[in-house]
């Protein structure tokens, strides 16, 4: 899968890197980095969370056909 | 900003030919006002307040457009000239995207604090209900408006500060809140009662921090652990080694901080209650959503961090159909366009929640309060970004959403577990007086309480 930032929407509450930590970063940062552009299946349920939980609604994956 | 092949005027709504324009109206039935434009306009409509104009944004692609336009040419700090008398002259209603996420990144609302801030709201509730008899009858507005001040200070201040706070300053915070009258869009200082006693009550606010801070300087310093952002204020000192800042200002940084989180939270926890009294059925879902969740035991500091789905689908429900801010506004820096239609600079551009979080394609049966349209699969808040306002949206969303669902979530758990509610009142007569810019519930609101068997 591929994950899309929306950074007009992210605030960088860090909900994301809480749930996902090596594929999110906030670190000093303003908005989110990611980490893992393309994340393997096996962090499918961190990401998901992440995406499910974001205060802005500002993540999105992309399903990759 | 997409580059419209052809731009159109938008369409004036009708009336408002007098001297103010449309004040009067947006005064009396601001709703009606706004809903008006979207019935005879459309997505983008203008009405005029008293010297300006101001194009007024509804519907999904407008508000994507109104929410996602760069501060350089959408400018939040003219919009709100009712403020400035509220914080005093110098103090910002509402910072830059940049400085905002530098707060959320340093202060009070990020994520790590939370659990510390959950189980202080709940301290609070604790407190205020430890002073009710086994039942009674309470004023919705005063005591979630009392309360409000007491959660937003101990969190955003810090505890020490809070515990030398009573109902007076709630009193005198409530008029400040009051001050904010429309007619601050031709004269902020007008001869007008709620002004005067706005001012008056700012007096009275920085005559309270100053008999904090007096006797803080003659008393001996706290531990380091018990400081909190007085301390910390009154401790910085200018180049001639004075303290740098004085009460006033101090009052004005403290007034705009706990702003944002105060009315709107107390006035959704209000409505949460009153829609959940009138609909008995959601009332008992929740009740034994909470008894299920705390059966083990647990504490609200954990558990209000967590999936509450019935509960949290009550108060967005509250909030979509009672959304305490009903208009948010910016001012045009420069022309640019808004879903295809021409705004010139200097205009002011609108966009209400009050009337989005309405519209029947996105939220079928609008005007009902059904917590069920927030569950799995339904889920029309998510489905609804750009129409789902009551947070705003955008890089101006409001960064305490989070903050104010844990902390209405903590109250209610404290709440409906230890209590029982019933309207005291016919239950179509809660409403909201929307003849100030800042929205609250009318009084009387009154609930009866009951401590549970």
């Amino acid at each position: 899968m591929r994950i899309a930032v929306d950074l007009d929407l992210c605030q960088g509450h860090g909900v994301c890197e809480s749930e996902a930590p090596d594929v999110f970063e906030l670190g000093k940062g303003d908005t989110v980095t990611l980490l893992d552009l393309s994340p393997g299946e096996d962090r499918r349920a961190g990401v998901e969370a992440a995406v499910r939980f974001c205060p802005t609604t500002a993540l999105t994956i992309l399903e990759e056909e | 900003m997409t580059v419209a092949t052809e731009r159109r005027e938008p369409p004036r709504v009708s009336g408002g030919t007098g001297g103010t324009g449309h004040l009067e109206e947006l005064r009396r039935d601001p709703i009606g006002l706004m809903r008006r434009v979207r019935d005879e306009c459309g997505d983008v409509g203008v009405f005029r307040l008293a010297g300006r104009e101001v194009v007024l944004a509804t519907g999904a692609g407008a508000n994507e457009c109104f929410f996602r336009a760069p501060e350089e040419i959408l400018d939040q700090a003219e919009a709100y000239p009712f403020m400035t008398p509220v914080f005093g002259e110098g103090v910002v209603f509402d910072a830059s995207p940049e400085r905002r996420r530098e707060m959320l990144h340093n202060q009070a609302l990020r994520d790590k604090f939370m659990r510390g801030h959950a189980a202080t709201i709940a301290a609070e509730v604790e407190q205020m209900v430890a002073g009710w008899d086994d039942e009674g009858v309470i004023d919705l507005l005063d005591w979630f408006a009392e309360l409000t001040i007491y959660t937003s200070s101990a969190c955003l201040v810090g505890k020490r500060f809070r515990a030398e706070l009573d109902k007076r300053f709630a009193e005198l915070y409530h008029d400040l809140e009051q001050g904010t009258d429309a007619i601050a869009y031709v004269d902020p200082y007008a001869p007008i009662e709620s002004f005067r006693r706005r001012d008056a009550a700012r007096v009275g606010l920085v005559e309270l921090v100053q008999a904090i801070m007096d006797r803080r300087a003659a008393a001996a310093p706290p531990a380091d652990d018990d400081r909190d952002l007085l301390d910390v204020l009154m401790s910085i000192t200018g180049d001639d080694g004075t303290p740098r800042f004085e009460a006033d200002e101090v009052t004005g940084m403290f007034i705009s901080m706990m702003f944002a989180g105060h009315h709107t939270t107390s006035g959704t926890a209000a409505w949460t209650l009153v829609e959940l009294l009138r609909h008995p059925g959601e009332l008992v879902a929740v009740h034994d959503e909470l008894a299920e969740l705390y059966a083990g035991g647990t504490d609200v500091s954990y558990q209000a961090l967590r999936e509450m789905p019935r509960l949290e689908a009550s108060i967005k429900e509250a909030l979509r159909l009672h959304p305490p801010l009903i208009l948010l506004l910016r001012v045009a820096k420069q022309d640019t366009e808004c879903d295809g239609f021409v705004v010139r600079a200097g205009q002011m551009v609108g966009a209400s929640p009050a009337v989005s979080n309405r519209i029947p394609e996105d939220f079928p049966d609008p005007d009902a309060f059904v917590p069920a349209r927030y569950l799995d699969p339904r889920e029309e808040d998510r489905a609804n970004p750009w129409t789902w306002i009551p947070f705003g949206a955008g890089r101006h969303r409001c960064v305490g959403a989070a903050f104010a669902m844990m902390q209405l979530k903590a109250i209610f758990s404290v709440l409906l577990l230890d209590w029982e509610f019933e309207l005291a009142q016919a239950p179509g007569s809660y409403r909201n007086d929307h003849s100030k810019m800042v929205v609250q519930m009318q009084q009387p609101c009154l609930v009866r309480y009951r401590r549970r068997a």
